[in-house]
């Protein structure tokens, strides 16, 4: 594999599993790694931009071995308000790409529905 | 009926900057969003977050900068439709249009410039699987008549502001009032907090935390909901209504329907030239559209509305002979009040 990338594997919403490279020298959360990859449809994804306001890249993360990021209280609160929570939940937008996330799977959580 | 020259769809940073760009042409605006209050994202997503990209502020909280640009507007007396969603739109024979929105109020405008954002909030709906039987039905999203709860059993999920101050709210008006979290904590201003726990010590209202509502039951209308609790187990609770209350998501809406060409969540424009849609007279500005290139930056809304406005110039004054671009600080600005801002004559002494 090329330097300063990890793979990563995510199901999307339809439970089609990528395995996508992603950079860690771009400074790039995993929301931006699905929406670039665009494994789902814009606007369905990092509403918010990545400000962990929306919930909206809610993902579980499979792999729990690995150092995640430890949760922000913005990030909690806003996992609080979200639906389909588990207990591996986390927000995409908060885990950004780094070597030691090497072979990271994650699950898109469903998108929730709106009037 | 309400008219007015560029009808703008979205109050948020892009459309209102749009009426002073429309303004400086001596164009007047009108404003539809389905908020109940201007700002758009600013306003409902991210009110207290700093914005570091908008030219001439090293930092901008996104509340201020909606002020700041609510200010700069004003001279153009912009008006509103504030709490409807645009719905419908019907093109004239003369090519103008009528929009109309969810409460039926009709707008007419020669020119419609679509600031839709990601498009208009609607509130979240919790994942239980009979929901839908029970809207309007005990069911209601959004508190828009507290009367409705008047002497009612009600029960209010989220833990958010709007579900703490409505508690507090509706204990002075319905018969009871339970509010059910699923954790123990509070998002909420700590003042809403500490009121909802004098409410609960005072008995005047219920608190079930670490809950979820599960299910509804009623034959009809809500009569009854199962409340989840992390480890006790399930229990019913009777009620009248139940109001969920998880915040709004963007969702692009009826103006996905209008017949624009859709890529990607957004409406395609032409970059090369004004912003127009495929449908003339109608143009897309700020996130809401699309174009190679694209960025999804206040920054370039503005600019696409001030190109933008050129054009609907055009299109409303057939007649009227090449625009001539004036620079602010030349010629100042002249409100709709007649009020001109412009810079002071220098004094010169003689000697």
């Amino acid at each position: 594999m090329e330097e300063n990338t990890i793979e990563i594997k995510i199901t999307d919403r339809e439970g089609i599993v990528h395995t996508v490279e992603a950079p860690t020298d771009m400074n790039m959360n995993l929301m931006e790694v699905i929406r670039s990859y665009e494994l789902a449809p814009e606007g369905t994804v990092g509403i918010c931009g990545g400000m962990a306001m929306c919930a909206s890249c809610q993902c579980y993360v499979e792999t729990p071995n690995l150092p995640l990021p430890e949760m922000s209280e913005e990030e909690e609160d806003m996992l609080d308000q979200a639906f389909y929570v588990e207990d591996n939940s986390r927000l995409g937008c908060q885990i950004y790409m780094k070597e030691e996330l090497n072979g990271l799977q994650v699950t898109l959580a469903p998108e929730s529905e709106v009037e | 009926m309400i008219k007015t020259d560029i009808l703008i769809i979205g109050a948020g940073p892009v459309g209102l900057f749009t009426v002073f760009e429309a303004g400086l042409l001596k164009l007047r605006c009108h404003i539809i969003d389905a908020l109940p209050m201007t700002g758009g994202q600013l306003a409902e997503i991210y009110p207290k977050k700093p914005i570091y990209d908008i030219p001439g502020y090293a930092s901008v909280l996104a509340g201020d900068l909606i002020k700041k640009i609510e200010e700069q507007i004003a001279p153009f007396e912009p008006t509103y439709t504030l709490g409807e969603r645009a719905e419908t739109i019907e093109t004239q024979e003369d090519g103008t249009f009528i929009v109309t929105t969810s409460k039926g109020t009709k707008h007419h405008a020669p020119v419609v410039a679509i600031a839709g954002g990601l498009g208009s909030f609607e509130p979240r709906k919790p994942p239980i699987p009979n929901l839908k039987k029970y809207e309007d039905k005990g069911v209601e999203y959004i508190i828009r008549e507290p009367e409705l709860y008047r002497d009612k059993k009600i029960i209010i999920a989220g833990g958010g502001d709007s579900a703490l101050d409505w508690s507090i709210f509706l204990t002075e008006v319905a018969k009871e009032v339970t509010l059910v979290h699923r954790r123990t904590e509070f998002r909420g201003a700590l003042d809403s907090v500490e009121k909802v726990q004098e409410l609960v010590a005072e008995g005047r209202m219920k608190l079930l935390t670490n809950s979820e509502i599960k299910e509804i039951h009623g034959k009809n209308h809500v009569e009854a909901v199962t409340v989840k609790h992390k480890t006790e187990g399930n229990r019913k609770v009777e009620v009248d209504h139940f109001i969920p209350l998880f915040g709004l998501s963007p969702k692009l809406g009826p103006i996905g329907n209008w017949g624009f060409e859709i890529e990607k969540n957004a409406i395609k424009v032409d970059n090369a030239t004004d912003y127009s849609t495929n449908i003339k007279g109608i143009f897309a500005i700020g996130d809401v559209n699309t174009y190679p290139g694209k960025l999804k930056l206040i920054l370039c809304g503005f600019h696409e509305a001030t190109i933008m406005v050129q054009s609907a110039y055009k299109i409303i004054n057939p007649e009227a002979k090449k625009l001539v671009m004036k620079y602010t600080t030349v010629s100042g600005v002249t409100g709709f009040d007649g009020v001109k801002k412009e810079q002071k004559k220098a004094v010169i002494k003689k000697m």
